[in-house]
């Protein structure tokens, strides 16, 4: 069988980002699954024993002193390296913002062809056959990259449920040399706190989304005290972030994240056609809305016209009441 | 500094946007074409810039006759000249295909910086920025949700799933913005009247120097199924319990 590259973000402290199980089992879906990591010399095998408990077979450790300080032109040099050392069939990274950018130019470093924004891939006859779900949900579209040279493959976030068996990773420590000339420089890292423990929008079974119509950044904590009863995670229309009832983070649609969870909960969203793009593919959506007009109601599954003040505190009462 | 920003040719994302499902491609027939929001905002950062310094702004797109018009509106809003890559030949292209031809394109033209959008709102890939700077051998900073020019070199900050980061790069260089960047002017009477003389060059891959041959293994839509439409279910008007009932929904749901 043939390998298959699955890069690994870390973070600026050495932690694995949370798409590492998600993309080793993508890779060994499609070939011998090596995770491809990129550290500072010295300080990179301890991620090898939990990239095993995920499933890579193997951890191509890339050493260079340049991580970090350069923007994603180490991850680049490290993927060009492993690549032309594995000869792998496919190379897997997130569709993050970082996995996006080293995708893109890997692409065209290795003239090869590039699968974006996938929810899921499978190999057919050698070949890597990748589906997307595209303007919303509306379609489905399988693709493939024909001829020779890896397929590189960005999967969205949270979109592969699949996980990996665990085994024990073998370690191959190499040193790479950076093009600096064409890289830019990363000045500062400052990643924000995550001070709760609520699930991650990506990926989330159930969500909660509030709108405009909460009305302000305090009357949104209504969505907050829903997303805590059920353990859902909480998200946004565009109106609500550009008001500034929550961080651009929790945006979902069009422009934002794309979710597709068991349950999505709309609180004061009319569900233009930019926000049903990125919820629409949700397995139930409800929807409370005091305008019996308002679009999203042609896609809830159960629909309230009411007020959001006075029925979801009746509700978060009825859930607690259920839960003794 | 001569700037380029790319400008893409999208459907109105407030109609239903369709594909063929025979070949995967989009059917431009059957919703209205815009330039893409994201494309406004990096246009302004660049217009931004002139406002206050010595800079000429180049609008770049690549697509069908339609995107005249696109590149109409971006004159009017104060691009100096325009640029369109049209050729037959490059309907249907790829990812690698369309980052290919519009660096050969930036390549004749030209360049100090080149300003995209962050990711487009048909495609939703994202890459195209990336893969142009690779082409164009200069660093990239994608995702920008601020950005500043500085004599030399261009400096903002990046914001992804984490937090920010604070990236600069030395001139030439690729970058792209968000939706957290400049909202975009509306062109006023006088910016129209003025597009109207302004340059706006047609280019075919022949003046690029390209053929049909030579570019990167592409990608190959095998399949494209259309999702059924979703339907309405309950709907009930709140009279006082409304949030009991739907917990009752819920657990019959086994939702909860
Ligand atoms: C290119 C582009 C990209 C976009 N991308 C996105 C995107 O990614 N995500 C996104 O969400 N939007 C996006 N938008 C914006 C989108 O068009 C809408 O403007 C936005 O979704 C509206 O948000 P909203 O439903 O919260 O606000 P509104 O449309 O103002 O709706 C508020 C709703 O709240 C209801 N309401 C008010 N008070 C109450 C109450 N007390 N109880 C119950 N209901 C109440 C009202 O009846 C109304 O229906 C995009 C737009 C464009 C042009
Ligand atoms: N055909 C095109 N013509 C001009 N610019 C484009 C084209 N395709 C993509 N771009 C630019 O690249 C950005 C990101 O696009 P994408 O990578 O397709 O999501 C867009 O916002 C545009 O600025």
């Amino acid at each position: 069988m043939t390998h298959a590259l699955a890069f690994i973000e870390i973070s600026a402290s050495g932690e694995i980002r949370n798409t590492a199980a998600m993309l080793i089992a993508a890779a060994a879906q499609l070939g011998t699954p090596v995770a491809v990591v990129v550290a500072a010399p010295g300080t990179g095998d301890a991620v090898t024993a939990q990239l095993g408990a995920l499933g890579a077979a193997q951890v191509y450790l890339a050493e260079t002193d340049t991580a970090g300080s350069l923007l994603v032109a180490p991850q680049l040099a490290a993927l060009e390296a492993a690549s032309a050392a594995l000869q792998p069939s496919a190379i897997v990274l997130a569709h993050s913002i970082d996995g996006r950018e080293i995708a893109g130019r890997l692409a065209v470093r290795l003239r090869t062809g590039l699968l974006v924004d996938v929810v899921d891939v499978r190999s057919e006859a050698g070949n890597v056959i990748a589906t997307h779900s595209v303007f919303g949900g509306g379609y489905t579209v399988e693709a493939t990259v024909p001829g020779g040279g890896p397929a590189i493959v960005t999967v969205r976030q949270g979109a592969i449920e699949a996980r990996a068996d665990a085994t024990t990773a073998t370690l191959t420590t190499e040193a790479v040399i950076v093009d600096a000339a064409s890289a830019a420089v990363i000045d500062a890292v400052h990643d924000a706190v995550v001070a709760t423990d609520r699930p991650e929008l990506r990926g989330a079974a159930r969500v909660v989304s509030g709108g405009r119509g909460l009305g302000s950044q305090a009357n949104f904590a209504l969505v907050e005290q829903l997303a805590d009863a059920l353990g859902a995670a909480v998200g946004a229309s565009r109106a609500a972030v550009d008001a500034g009832y929550v961080p651009q983070t929790s945006q979902v649609g069009q422009t934002g994240i794309t979710v597709s969870p068991q349950l999505y909960i709309a609180l004061g969203i009319s569900g233009a056609i930019q926000h049903r793009a990125g919820m629409q593919t949700a397995k139930t959506i409800v929807a409370i809305n005091k305008d019996a007009d308002a679009p999203i109601f042609d896609i809830a599954d159960f629909g309230i016209v009411g007020d959001v003040f006075t029925v979801v505190p009746q509700l978060i009462e009825a859930l607690g009441t259920r839960a003794e | 500094m001569k700037i380029i920003v790319l400008v893409k040719q999208v459907p109105d994302t407030w109609g239903e946007r369709t594909l063929n499902t025979a070949t995967g491609q989009l059917d431009r027939a059957a919703s209205d074409a815009v330039i893409d929001e994201i494309d406004e905002r990096a246009l302004e950062v660049a217009l931004q810039f002139k406002d206050a310094n010595d800079a000429e702004v180049i609008a770049l797109s690549m697509g069908p006759s339609s995107v005249t018009e696109v590149l109409r509106k971006s004159l009017a809003m104060g691009a100096d000249a325009a640029l369109h890559v049209q050729d037959d030949a490059l309907s249907g292209s790829d990812l690698s295909r369309t980052a290919a031809v519009l660096a050969a394109a930036i390549t004749k033209s030209g360049f100090d910086l080149v300003i995209a959008g962050n990711e487009a709102t048909d495609g939703r890939g994202g890459v195209i920025p990336a893969m142009i700077a690779e082409h164009l051998g200069v660093p990239s900073m994608t995702y920008l949700d601020s950005s500043e020019i500085v004599p030399g070199s261009i400096r903002g900050v990046r914001g992804d799933e984490h937090g920010t980061v604070a990236v600069h790069a030395s001139l030439p260089a690729v970058i792209s913005v968000t939706e957290a960047s400049a909202e975009p002017r509306f062109p006023n009477f006088k910016g129209i009247m003025r597009a109207k003389k302004k340059p706006l060059d047609v280019w075919s891959l022949a003046d690029l120097g390209l053929d049909e041959s030579g570019y990167a293994p592409g990608t190959e839509i095998t399949r494209t199924t259309e999702r059924p439409a979703r339907t309405a279910g309950t709907k009930i008007v709140d009279t006082g319990d409304a949030g009991i009932q739907l917990a009752e929904f819920l657990a019959a749901g086994r939702l909860i």
